[in-house]
C-alpha cells in the first residue's frame, strides 16, 4: 500500500459498496494498475466478513430449509434417463458423475486461471504505462531540439553546470551538463564516479553541442558502486581509463 | 453441490445459513425479507457453484460479504452493482466450524464495543445501513475526512486483532 495512502479511505468506502461519483471513477481506474490495492481491497472485504460474525445469533426458521430444498428439487441440476434401466447404468453414472466432476475441476482451475491472466494483463497495462512514462522522460532529456535553460542568480555569467544523477541500486546513472566551454576537435570531456574506496571509474564521454550542453545516459557502470562524487575531465578523443588532470568539474553528493 | 447433489445443499445450509441468516436480518430489520435473502443466496450458488471460486478465499467469508451486499442492495432498493463472481474475499478462515464461529463472533463484538463510540457509529452505519461518506457526514456533523478515515480504521482494527 505504500504509495498509495490517497487511496486508502476510499479503498475501505469501495470494499463497503458506498464509494461513488467521481471518486469511485478514480479509484476503479487505479485499481485497473494496481495490483497491490486490488489485494488490499480484497482483504478489507475479509474484515468485512468479521463484521458480519458480530451479528451471529438469530436462526432462520425450520420453514426456511424445506423451502430451500423444494426449489432445488424444483431446479434439478442433472436430467435422469427415466427409460430402460440396463445393467450397465450404474456404471455410465458412474462415468459421468466423473466425467462431471473432471469438467467441474477443470472448469475451476480454468476460472482461477482467467483471473489469474486478467491480473498480469493488468499489471502488464500498468508497467507499459509506467515504461510509456519513462521513456517520454528520457526522450525529453536526450531531444536533440530541446532547450535547455539554466537559471542562475540574475546578471551572473552563465557557468559551466553539470547535474548528475545517480541510483547507486541500479548502476543507473543520467548526467545533464550545461554552459560547457567548447573542446577542441581532438579532445573530449570525460565523466568519472569517484568511488568511496578506489580509483575514479570511466562514466562516460561527452561533447557539448553549440549551446554548451550535452547528456550521457546510463554509461556501463559496475554494479553497487557508491559513489562520493562525481568529476570531469578533459581526455583524448578516445578516452581514458585514468582521469588526466586537472579536473574541471566536480561535485559531491547532495 | 458441484454434482448437483440436493444433500449437499443443505449440509452447506445447515453449517452457513446461520450467517447468512444474521447478517440480512441485521441490515433488512425484518424476518421475512432476511428469509427470502437467504434463499436467493443459496440458490444462486445451487444454479451456478462456479460462482465461487475456492482458490481465493473461503466460502463462509464470501457468502458473509455477498450477503451483507445484497442486503444493503435490498435495503436502498437498487439493483445489485457487484456480479458476485467478482467479489473476491482474502481471508483464510472457513468460519465454517459453529465454535469457531462464536468464538470470533464474541472477539469481534468485544473489539467493537471497544472503539470510541463514534468510530463505531460510523463503521456500523456503512456497513448495516450502506450509508456513504457523506450521508454519515450530514446526520453526525463530523467531516467527510475525519468519517473516511474512521471507517477504515475500523475494518483494519479487526484484521489487526485476528492476526497472529
Amino acid at each position: 500500500m505504500s504509495g498509495h495512502e490517497q487511496f486508502a479511505d476510499d479503498l475501505a468506502l469501495h470494499a463497503l459498496g458506498v464509494l461513488s461519483g467521481d471518486e469511485r471513477l478514480a479509484l476503479e481506474k487505479h485499481l485497473q494498475e494496481c495490483a497491490s490495492c486490488r489485494r488490499e481491497l480484497e482483504s478489507l472485504r475479509g474484515d468485512m466478513a468479521l463484521m458480519a460474525m458480530s451479528t451471529m445469533g438469530p436462526r432462520p426458521p425450520a420453514r426456511s430449509r424445506q423451502r430451500l430444498l423444494d426449489a432445488a428439487k424444483r431446479e434439478p441440476r442433472h436430467v435422469e434417463a427415466k427409460a430402460t434401466r440396463p445393467w450397465w447404468l450404474p456404471l455410465s453414472w458412474l462415468a459421468t458423475g466423473a466425467l462431471a466432476l473432471i469438467l467441474i475441476y477443470v472448469s475451476l482451475q480454468n476460472a482461477g486461471l482467467r483471473r489469474q491472466v486478467a491480473d498480469m494483463q493488468r499489471d502488464a497495462a500498468g508497467q507499459q504505462l509506467e515504461l510509456q512514462h519513462a521513456r517520454e522522460i528520457v526522450a525529453t532529456l536526450t531531444a536533440s531540439d530541446a532547450m535547455r535553460v539554466t537559471l542562475v542568480a540574475a546578471k551572473t555569467p552563465p557557468q559551466p553546470q553539470g547535474k548528475a544523477i545517480y541510483v547507486r541500486d541500479r548502476s543507473s546513472l543520467i548526467f545533464l551538463a550545461s554552459n560547457m566551454p567548447a573542446i577542441p576537435a581532438e579532445k573530449i570531456y570525460e565523466l568519472w564516479l569517484i568511488p568511496i574506496t578506489g580509483a575514479p571509474i570511466p562514466a562516460g564521454l561527452f561533447k557539448p553541442d553549440a549551446h554548451g550542453s550535452a547528456t550521457v545516459i546510463n554509461p556501463p557502470l559496475p554494479a553497487n558502486v557508491e559513489a562520493k562524487a562525481f568529476a570531469i575531465t578533459v581526455e583524448p578523443e578516445a578516452g581514458s581509463t585514468t582521469p588526466t588532470m586537472p579536473i574541471v568539474m566536480v561535485g559531491a553528493g547532495e | 453441490m458441484r454434482q448437483g447433489d440436493e444433500n449437499a445443499l443443505a449440509q452447506l445450509y445447515d453449517r452457513y445459513s446461520p450467517l447468512v441468516y444474521s447478517v440480512a436480518l441485521r441490515v433488512l430489520g425484518d424476518t421475512g425479507a432476511a428469509e427470502d435473502l437467504l434463499q436467493e443466496v443459496f440458490m444462486q450458488l445451487w444454479r451456478n457453484p462456479g460462482l465461487f471460486d475456492s482458490s481465493r478465499g473461503s466460502l463462509g467469508s464470501w457468502l458473509a460479504v455477498i450477503s451483507r451486499n445484497r442486503a444493503i442492495d435490498m435495503l436502498r432498493k437498487r439493483r445489485p452493482e457487484t456480479d458476485v463472481s467478482d467479489v473476491i474475499v482474502a481471508v483464510e478462515r472457513d468460519l465454517a466450524g459453529e465454535a469457531d464461529r462464536n468464538r470470533i463472533m464474541e472477539r469481534v463484538r468485544g473489539l467493537l464495543g471497544g472503539m470510541p463510540s463514534n468510530q463505531r457509529a460510523a463503521l456500523e452505519m456503512a456497513y448495516f445501513e450502506g450509508l456513504s461518506h457523506s450521508e454519515i457526514s450530514a446526520k453526525t456533523g463530523e467531516p467527510l475526512g475525519t468519517i473516511k478515515t474512521r471507517i477504515r480504521t475500523g475494518l483494519l482494527a479487526l484484521r489487526k486483532a485476528f492476526e497472529t
